[in-house]
């Protein structure tokens, strides 16, 4: 056993914890929760109401692991919501059109916040910082009022759903309904996988790990340090931007509160998954799975009849607690044997 | 003559290169700009409150009273910052903590209690409400000094869960105190102009400099903050004073929670110093201290703290909505934080020295 967790690497045994845990966690819902959970439509819909933190988590993710943070992706989700909402409902516009938006409010935040972080030596968390303020005071100057977008071609794509073959289950009536999932889930997990296989197998990919674990090194290397930086934060910014507009899609309202608290979400569960914050340790299913296990504790808090808001945080703060210790201290183990 | 010259560029030069340098420019800046487009900015009046007592009032009188909870807590976020080389991200709702803390204590089961009816005197509750604030930062220096969980990610844990606890303290209620004297610490006192939590604030400072210049702190937390391990075999305690910093930040908390609760005589719990974490990160920043860790400068910290009142202030009074103020805030910081990065820095520096360097030649 112990030769077994010597030989994995940092990134592969903390993401088995982080999927042991989730697994124990819904395996322990079931039981005590009872029939809720064991319909396959609950964890859709878990998914359905997640979709955009889970790429804001991605994009959490492979800032971390470039060794930097950005905790503007929450503003982000409010500027780009509130902004193709004005857009699709003031001005008529189309759909295909906002999502131009989306990615085009994207890519200026990745191009500003790169060059500031990686080409000024700028300290990633302040500039993130004054991108979060810019972004939700925008959302207000855009437009103050929260409302519901009625653009038919919007609402269309909102409530289009795609049924999960095999899966469904017997309402009350007895008829068989079909599991069904969001658009934005497709693309949530598109984001994933691609992510995922460019992280793990390209060139690219290997070089954030790279510049995250030891910047020096990675310089003798020959990796362009600089850019790197400014390509993670670049990629972190369109994600956030098109996870903005599929959490847009999943809420269809444009609202100053959008998004609230949204990038303490996504670092929490990019932590919950296994990437380090110091950098060059994470997994994007990970993260995945983090987005998954917070939402799960949201789902069993409110299902447990403890109505009470506050449960909900001090749950989720208590669950971060213990991933953190577990963590921490399985390191430290490590680190002990590798002496030996 | 050009001797003079020199020493003069020498000298502005070396004034620029000092990390106060920072603060006090863009306090100048902002100065400048209120006094260019509206001089009416300066102006200090002294009028009467509600009770008849004397007050001073004022823009400059605003910015120094709603800028003491900030520079209380830019002085603990100064000592971690240094110590521990990231930030506390749970002052906010530590606050909210505290002071539902000191409500609690002060009011008991009764939320409405009248002028007579409190359950102790104001400095048992602050008190407890001192103790309750320094355990939560006792927790917070547990992770980050034994665990070595990086502060930003270990204050996460506290920052997701205190509003609430907050909230669960009063049990969701709203407790209220009517007693005139309880505004008295995030107001004025009767017969004195000057608002109370300035004096706080200064007493908050005084005793900081009396620290740094009597004890060790100063040195250990620099050190630890260059370098642990070397620390370490020098015979100082990392450990020790990475957690012993969190515990200050908590008495900070306290302080000003003592204060926020204080101005409104009540608590709203998701609102109570909202973002103010984000605030006293910046004006640790503006001040020009590094965010990793090492040299500190707690001057800096301060200046940097009032710099932030300024501008809110100021934003204020060309009548921005209050939601849309971080934009312009934003707009500020980067322009600051661009001018004072090192990298821009250097090549400011080169672009003067060239032209004079040309000349010199010809």
């Amino acid at each position: 056993m112990s030769k077994k967790i010597r030989n994995m690497t940092d990134s592969n045994m903390l993401l088995s914890i982080t999927i042991i845990v989730f697994l124990l966690m819904y395996i322990g819902a079931i039981i005590f929760q009872g029939k809720g959970f064991t319909k396959p439509q609950t964890f859709f819909n878990i998914l359905n109401a997640n979709a955009g933190l889970i790429i804001l988590a991605c994009a959490e993710s492979l800032v971390m692991i470039t060794g930097g943070i950005d905790i503007s992706v929450g503003g982000m989700t409010a500027l780009v919501s509130m902004c193709c909402a004005v857009y699709l409902d003031h001005h008529n516009g189309n759909v295909p059109v906002s999502m131009l938006i989306a990615l085009l409010i994207g890519l200026a935040y990745g191009l500003v916040q790169g060059y500031l972080v990686a080409y000024l030596d700028i300290q990633p968390f302040i500039v993130s910082l004054a991108g979060m303020f810019f972004a939700r005071g925008m959302t207000t100057i855009v437009n103050s009022d929260p409302f519901n977008v009625v653009n038919e071609q919007f609402v269309a794509l909102k409530l289009t759903r795609i049924n999960v073959p095999g899966m469904g289950s017997i309402n009350k009536k007895g008829v068989y309904v079909n599991a069904y999932v969001e658009i934005g889930v497709i693309i949530a997990i598109l984001i994933v996988i691609l992510m995922f296989v460019m992280l793990r197998w390209t060139k690219l990919g290997r070089s954030f790990y790279a510049v995250g674990g030891n910047k020096q090194s990675a310089l003798m290397l020959g990796i362009n340090v600089k850019k790197t930086k400014f390509l993670s934060h670049l990629i972190c910014s369109v994600l956030a931007g098109i996870g903005g507009y599929v959490y847009f899609l999943h809420v269809g309202s444009g609202a100053v509160t959008n998004g609230q608290g949204a990038e303490m979400n996504a670092i929490a569960s990019s932590i919950i998954g296994g990437t380090m914050l110091t950098g060059g340790v994470g997994n994007i299913i990970g993260s995945f799975i983090g987005v998954l296990s917070l939402a799960t504790i949201q789902n069993i808090v409110a299902t447990a009849g403890l109505g009470e808001a506050w449960w909900t945080g001090i749950t989720i703060a208590a669950m971060l607690c213990l991933f953190l210790v577990i963590q921490s201290v399985l390191m430290a183990r490590k680190k002990k044997m590798m002496k030996k | 003559m050009s001797a003079k010259k020199n020493s003069l560029s020498d000298l502005f030069g070396k004034i620029v290169r000092q990390q106060i340098f920072i603060p006090i420019a863009a306090l100048f800046i902002l100065l400048l700009f209120n006094l260019i487009f509206d001089p009416g900015f300066f102006v200090i009046t002294l009028g009467e409150n509600s009770a008849g007592d004397p007050v001073l009032s004022g823009n400059l009188i605003t910015v120094i009273n709603m800028g003491s909870e900030l520079a209380i807590l830019a002085i603990g976020m100064t000592f971690v910052t240094a110590a521990s080389g990231g930030q506390d991200i749970s002052v906010g709702a530590a606050i909210a903590i505290a002071g539902s803390v000191l409500l609690r204590v002060l009011c008991g089961d009764n939320t409405r209690p009248a002028a007579g009816e409190l359950q102790t005197s104001f400095l048992v509750a602050f008190i407890v409400s001192c103790i309750v604030a320094m355990a939560f930062g006792a927790f917070n220096g547990v992770l980050v000094s034994i665990f070595k969980i990086q502060p930003m990610v270990a204050t996460l844990i506290l920052y997701t869960a205190g509003r609430s606890i907050a909230a669960w303290i009063n049990n969701n209620e709203l407790p209220i105190i009517s007693d005139p004297e309880f505004g008295y610490f995030g107001g004025f006192i009767p017969g004195i102009p000057v608002p109370t939590p300035v004096f706080i604030a200064i007493a908050c400072m005084i005793v900081a400099a009396l620290v740094l210049k009597f004890t060790n702190l100063g040195l250990y937390t620099q050190a630890v903050g260059i370098n642990e391990n070397s620390s370490r075999l020098n015979g100082l305690n990392p450990v020790f004073i990475k957690w012993l910093t969190f515990v200050i930040l908590g008495l900070c908390v306290a302080v000003a929670a003592l204060i926020k609760v204080s101005r409104l005589s009540s608590i709203n719990y998701s609102v109570i110093a909202k973002d103010i974490e984000m605030d006293a990160i910046l004006a640790v920043a503006l001040g020009g201290n590094a965010l990793s860790g090492g040299k500190f400068n707690l001057w800096a910290s301060i200046i940097g703290a009032y710099v932030i009142q300024l501008l809110t202030t100021t934003l204020f009074k060309y009548e921005v909505p209050s939601d849309a103020l971080p934009a312009y805030k934003a707009v500020v910081v980067i322009l600051l934080v661009v001018f004072s990065a090192p990298t821009v820095r250097e090549k400011l520096a080169h672009l003067k020295k060239s032209p004079a360097a040309k000349k010199g030649v010809a």
